[in-house]
């Protein structure tokens, strides 16, 4: 096999997350506590004030399925009585205990302290840590989110987060480490993490540049790594995005594409693309190749909003941490409604100046998946820029066909390339 | 004459087309896929310029008042002593091809005895293939191993007990022969293999100036000026890149060759179901496929067929013969015989489930053509399913239901529809 | 082929064609019947119908499309891997089947209902759409604070739907309306528990269901005159064992299911249908803040359903087990739709509490319009027949 080639911010990220997973399976010899909680609504922030170390079952899923070991997990839960039908998240989490719960770094993970049932935009995090805490018997904190149901949070929604915040969640947090809340503190790591998103919003807008200096898909999901994850409000997580920034620049000042997993730079960009759902990860590096070998660069994406979504302008905020925290809960993507996840689609399509919307379909991921095709409609109909749709699922390789996701990219792009070039004509 | 041809590399079947210049088609060919997708493009293309060359002899005799109603006739003798002499020149092949595979240690105590077998075998299928051209006569197969297949085996049979041979030692050496034979192109040009049909029709008695035209005629190159592959199997092909177009963009473009007025394309084959949008000028606008799930594709008859212990071909006759209709709720191919049995050890008669079978297909390729968008006038429906009466008749009833008073265009030769796709972008890309 | 019809026979074959209506032509009846009346719709599995009839509005309950419409238009809008309730649902809007609905409720149930209340905001403007998000906080003063204030929010958006206020007054009587529902339906459950010969589960279901599509008082009469029939009902006792049915709260399996479970040998003693009119198990308080009295028995008295968070793992399953024992059922059929996210996560918990409390149970998946009920009748036998064995 062939070492990906990668952009150093990506090397440096690759040691931030080995970093992470060190810290958590030596929790035992340094006597810290471990909490288990999920990407959308992750308050890092927080569990950083009681000096608990965040632990991701989403991201611990993404790395088994990178390494192909997902595929095995996922059967041995289905084994043991798991349907089919459900999230494969779930399922690999749940195969992995039973083969021993090993961390990428070969060491088991200790078990959770606490389940932080961070409850935002996905129904399945409620069972899935009914599962976990069915398993662990530890302390499990719900934090109940509610939908945006009809496009935007009430005072009664935020009021109701914060509420939790105060009586369920902190003294749950100073129970299980023994740390009193100092809410100052928690101001100092709020004001590290809106400066850390403010140069993530700097770097996914350049995607609006021509040729992109970034992926916002493929390369996106390795530059919203840190922020969503156990580093916002941190100082590493600050570094990573400053350095990040500053190659970006370098591409950007240079007219340079982003660089791909074999190496080469993508410069000639045929087309752009706003994509919507997740990515496939058993598959990933051979998904992303069948883009770049169109010459087809992701401008925008919505997967890279579901840990929040700053380019609307939302940022932590220190002088206010626990209205800010309920407001960052509240508005990332998948806590939205169908009608704003069409706006903000459309919106992408005609201010990154994209060819269309392409849907890459996650059979595990209602929460992402359902309405989708009436949601590529939608945006076709308002931007009158033909969409594509294709199917894979996060962790599960027994679907992802490579040979119908690439007929389906490779109509689609010629398709694109036909009507660019009636158009020329006619003009 | 420049050539330009499409090809359409099919789960199933292969199918090329040739233009000229002026897109006018000039002739069509088609073969099963094999497991050699390489084979499977140069025996289509090779049939579609033998249909190219009669199309080029008829607009040729078409000059002679004198042989006006004739035509017809001449070009069947032709075509017939045509595909007798090739069949003629791969017999050949086949026990060149036989005596080398008498090599084999195995045949070493009687190597002699076998190709005297075989000697004998092919002088018999030599003699019967005057029957099996004769005028009128109608072939099972257009396919070589179809025709050879059986005679050699009731050849060979009796030969081998003649000579004391085991059958089973010839019938390997035939089995390990006709596998080559058929995956290599072959031997004789197509021009020489003419040349011996109009010497064999005696240029079908129209004269020594009607032969000299067929000869002048047949002299005339066709240069493969562009070749344009698509079909599920187009990335096997061996052509670069820029010659290969995805199957949704052809078989709009075809479609729009055939019926000019076509605004959407359903097209139901063996794999998949796609709805497609085109523009005035055949360009494509807008396409959905099915999903992953392939429920409802024309497979999914192919299934009931087995299940049923018919012909795919039986299906839609009879369950025009239905009375009333049986609701059938899955279109899950995996679940469709338990439906079926279940279905027949209530009692409900087969027509009926069949007609219930058709209309759950048509409802699918329904919800497709409502995700690609709908149905605009007019509507062409292509596809293996297409040639089905019973899914047509449901298609028209629903399209009626949901989209109004539509024009409903289906081509009989529908079949052709990517390859001419195809080759109307190989003109494009030269002449454009 | 049928034996002469039953008075309880003649209430349950009205119930059937008023379920079995896809034009629902009675609702319409309702609302022709006086200018300015509104119709509210709902899909599973809890909306508080006092609110909406306290407006003055019918609630509607809306469960698909059954096993007897064609889904065409609403394939379109799903993938292969999604359930077949909102394709139906879908499918009932854009046929025209629901234009008399002027508003419609999509509780929480999953991620499908949940987008489906979006996607109907698009498709059709004209409606009054909204999520209904009920709390997974238990405590009164956080989520029954907010749960009060989503109430409030819900009857403001009635009045402006309806024009007319709703007063405390208005939504007293309601709730005394739903508490004799709620009484009287716990009534029929009760009754076939004692003697389930006598109610065939697929007429107590379309009782049931029937009852989301009529006015409360007419449904409390129609109970009253069903559980009067079911007391002289005459029927033959059959050796079948007794079984609660879990897991089928949202998309509805066909009634040619019900009676495939019962023709296997299994008589119904419990079941989560449509879960709506026993979703809360005790009577709402008719004094006091009739907002804060139907937060109180959300909080404190309803069921345990997959859609709801179990604070206490210890509590995961009490509610099923409990039930079991309450009705006397011998076994569980845990019986999900293919798809069903709610459902099939939870199996593994709930089937695992009642092996460990020793109730044999199993589990299939249907939709709502499975075609195919020999390989059900295969199972339940067996289950029936196991159950026998060892008991």
């Amino acid at each position: 096999m062939t070492v990906a080639v990668k952009e150093p911010s990506m090397l440096l990220q690759k040691e931030m997350i080995a970093g992470n997973y060190d810290a958590i399976t030596s929790a035992h010899e340094t006597g810290r506590k471990v909490s288990s909680t999920f990407v959308p609504g992750n308050l890092n922030e927080l569990l950083m004030c009681f000096g608990i170390l965040n632990n991701l079952p989403e991201i611990n899923a993404i790395q088994n399925g990178m390494r192909r070991l997902s595929g095995d997990y996922i059967m041995e839960a289905e084994k043991g009585g798991h349907s089919e039908d459900v999230c494969t998240y779930v399922k690999a989490d749940i195969g992995m205990m039973g083969r021993g719960n090993i961390a990428p770094n070969g060491k088991p993970f200790p078990e959770p302290d606490v389940l932080l049932l961070s409850y935002t935009g996905c129904y399945t995090f409620m069972k899935w840590f009914e599962l976990l805490r069915a398993e662990y018997k530890c302390p499990t904190l719900m934090l109940h989110v509610p939908y945006e149901g009809d496009g935007h949070s009430t005072p009664n929604m935020i009021d109701y987060v914060v509420k939790q915040l105060k009586e369920v969640i902190i003294p749950g947090l100073e129970e299980v480490s023994g740390v009193k809340f100092d809410i100052d503190r928690l101001r100092e790591i709020l004001a590290l993490s809106a400066k850390a998103e403010d140069d993530l919003v700097w770097c996914l807008e350049t995607g609006k540049h021509k040729p992109s200096p970034i992926d916002a898909y493929f390369g996106g999901v390795y530059y919203i790594g840190p922020i969503f994850t156990a580093f916002r409000g941190t100082e590493e997580a600050v570094d990573y995005y400053t350095a990040l920034r500053q190659e970006v620049k370098a591409r950007l000042d240079a007219g340079q594409g982003p660089t791909l997993p074999d190496g080469s730079v993508l410069t000639d960009q045929k087309y752009r693309l706003v994509v919507e759902g997740p990515p496939n990860w058993t598959s990933f590096r051979e998904f992303w190749q069948m883009f770049a070998d169109e010459g087809a660069v992701v401008v925008a994406s919505s997967y890279t909003k579901v840990g929040g979504m700053y380019d609307l302008g939302f940022r932590h905020d220190p002088a206010d941490p626990l209205r800010s925290l309920a407001e960052y809960c509240l508005g990332c993507y998948t806590n939205r409604n169908l009608p704003s996840r069409v706006d903000i689609l459309a919106q992408y399509v005609e201010d990154y100046e994209a060819d269309g919307l392409l849907v890459n379909s996650i059979k595990s991921c209602n929460s992402f998946s359902a309405g989708q095709l009436m949601i590529m409609r939608e945006v076709e109909r308002r931007t009158g820029k033909p969409g594509a749709f294709i199917e894979t699922d996060l962790v599960d390789p027994r679907y992802f066909s490579p040979a119908n996701v690439k007929n389906r990219l490779e109509s689609y792009f010629q398709m694109i390339d036909q009507k660019r070039r009636g158009a020329n004509k006619a003009a | 004459m420049r050539c330009f041809i499409g090809i359409d590399l099919g789960s199933t079947t292969t199918k090329a087309v040739v233009m000229d210049d002026t897109c006018r088609v000039m002739g069509r060919g088609i073969t099963n896929s094999r497991s050699n997708y390489d084979t499977a493009a140069a025996v289509a293309k090779q049939e579609a310029l033998i249909d190219t060359r009669l199309t080029l002899f008829r607009n040729s005799l078409s000059a002679f008042p004198t042989l006006a109603g004739k035509v017809d006739d001449i070009l069947a003798d032709i075509e017939r002593n045509f595909r007798h002499v090739q069949y003629l020149e791969k017999l050949e092949d086949l026990e060149q091809t036989c005596l080398e595979n008498t090599g084999t240690p195995r045949l070493a105590d009687v190597r002699a005895v076998a190709r005297g077998v075989i000697a004998t075998v092919f002088t018999r299928l030599r003699e019967d293939s005057g029957d099996l051209f004769a005028p009128g006569v109608a072939r099972k197969s257009d396919f070589f191993r179809d025709l050879a297949g059986g005679g050699f085996m009731h050849a060979a049979e009796a030969a081998c007990k003649d000579a004391g041979l085991s059958f089973d030692l010839i019938l390997n050496v035939y089995d390990k022969s006709i596998i080559a034979v058929e995956n290599r192109e072959p031997t004789a040009t197509m021009e020489s293999t003419f040349l011996r049909a109009l010497e064999k029709s005696g240029a079908a008695g129209g004269g020594p100036e009607v032969a000299q035209v067929l000869k002048d005629t047949l002299a005339v190159p066709l240069e493969e000026s562009y070749v344009v592959g698509t079909g599920y199997g187009r990335v096997r092909l061996p052509f670069p890149k820029e010659h290969i177009r995805s199957e949704i963009l052809c078989h709009g473009l075809g479609a729009h060759m055939m019926f000019p007025g076509t605004r959407t394309v359903l097209d139901i084959g063996g794999q998949d179901t796609k709805g497609i949008q085109v523009d005035p000028n055949g360009i494509v606008e807008n396409f959905q496929m099915n999903d992953r799930c392939a429920a409802g594709c024309g497979r999914y008859l192919g299934y009931i067929a087995d299940e049923m212990s018919m012909g795919l071909h039986e299906l839609g006759p009879m369950a025009l013969k239905a009375t009333k209709q049986v609701r059938i709720n899955s279109t899950c191919t995996v679940f469709a015989g338990a439906e079926l049995r279940n279905r027949l050890a209530l009692g409900e008669k087969r027509e009926d489930i069949l007609a219930g079978l058709h209309r759950a297909i048509i409802l699918r390729a329904i919800s497709i053509l409502s995700r690609a968008g709908g149905v605009q006038d007019e509507f062409t429906f292509t596809g293996g399913v297409a040639k089905n009466g019973a899914a047509v008749k449901e298609l028209r009833a629903l399209i009626k239901e949901n989209y109004g008073d539509v024009t409903i265009n289906i081509d009989p030769d529908s079949i052709y529809t990517g390859a001419l796709g195809g080759a109307t972008f190989a003109v494009r890309a030269v002449t454009q | 082929m049928d034996m002469p019809v039953s008075k309880a026979g003649v209430i349950a074959r009205r119930c059937e064609s008023i379920v079995d209506d896809l034009s629902f032509q009675a609702a319409r009846d309702w609302k022709a019947a006086e200018p300015g009346r509104k119709v509210v719709g709902f899909l599973p599995v809890y909306v508080p119908m006092e609110l909406i009839h306290a407006a003055g509005c019918l609630p509607l309950g809306l469960f698909g499309g059954g096993d007897r419409i064609e889904v065409i238009h609403g394939d379109a809008y799903y993938q292969s891997y999604i359930c077949r309730i909102p394709r139906s649902t879908i499918e009932l809007g854009v046929t025209g089947r629901l234009d008399f609905v002027d508003g419609l409720l999509f509780p929480f149930v999953c991620d499908v209902i949940r987008n489906l209340s979006g996607m109907w905001k698009v498709m059709f403007p004209d409606v009054w759409t909204k999520f209904f998000d009920t709390p997974q906080n238990f405590d009164p003063e956080i989520g029954g604070t907010y749960y009060t204030h989503e109430l409030r929010e819900l009857r403001a958006d009635l009045e402006r739907l309806t024009g007319r206020d709703i007063t405390d007054a208005a939504l007293r009587a309601s709730i005394a309306l739903y508490n004799e529902n709620r009484r009287l339906v716990r009534a029929v459950y009760d009754a076939r528990a004692a003697e389930p010969w006598k109610a065939p589960a697929a007429d107590v279901y379309v009782v049931m269901r029937a009852g989301l599509m009529m006015p409360v008082e007419e449904h409390n009469a129609l109970l009253a005159d069903y559980l009067a029939a079911l007391d002289i009902e005459d029927r033959p006792r059959k050796d079948n064992v007794r079984v609660a049915i879990f897991g089928s709260f949202c998309e509805q399996p066909p009634l040619a299911l019900l009676k495939s479970i019962e023709m296997a040998g299994c008589y119904v003693v419990e079941d989560d249908y449509s879960l709506v009119n026993r979703f809360i198990t005790e009577d709402v308080a008719t004094d006091g803040d009739p907002l804060a009295a139907l937060s109180t028995a959300y909080l404190r008295h309803s069921v345990e359903t997959s859609c709801k968070y179990v604070p206490n793992e210890a509590d995961k399953g009490r509610f099923h087990v409990e039930r079991v024992k309450q009705t006397g059922a011998e076994g569980v059929i845990y019986a999900a739709p293919s798809f069903c996210d709610p459902a099939l996560l939870d199996r593994p918990m709930i089937c695992g509490r009642l092996s460990d409390a020793g109730i044999p149970n199993m589990s299939f998946k249907y939709a709502e319009n499975s075609g195919q009920m020999q390989p059900i009748r295969e199972q339940a036998g067996a289950f029936a027949d196991s159950i026998k064995l060892w008991s």
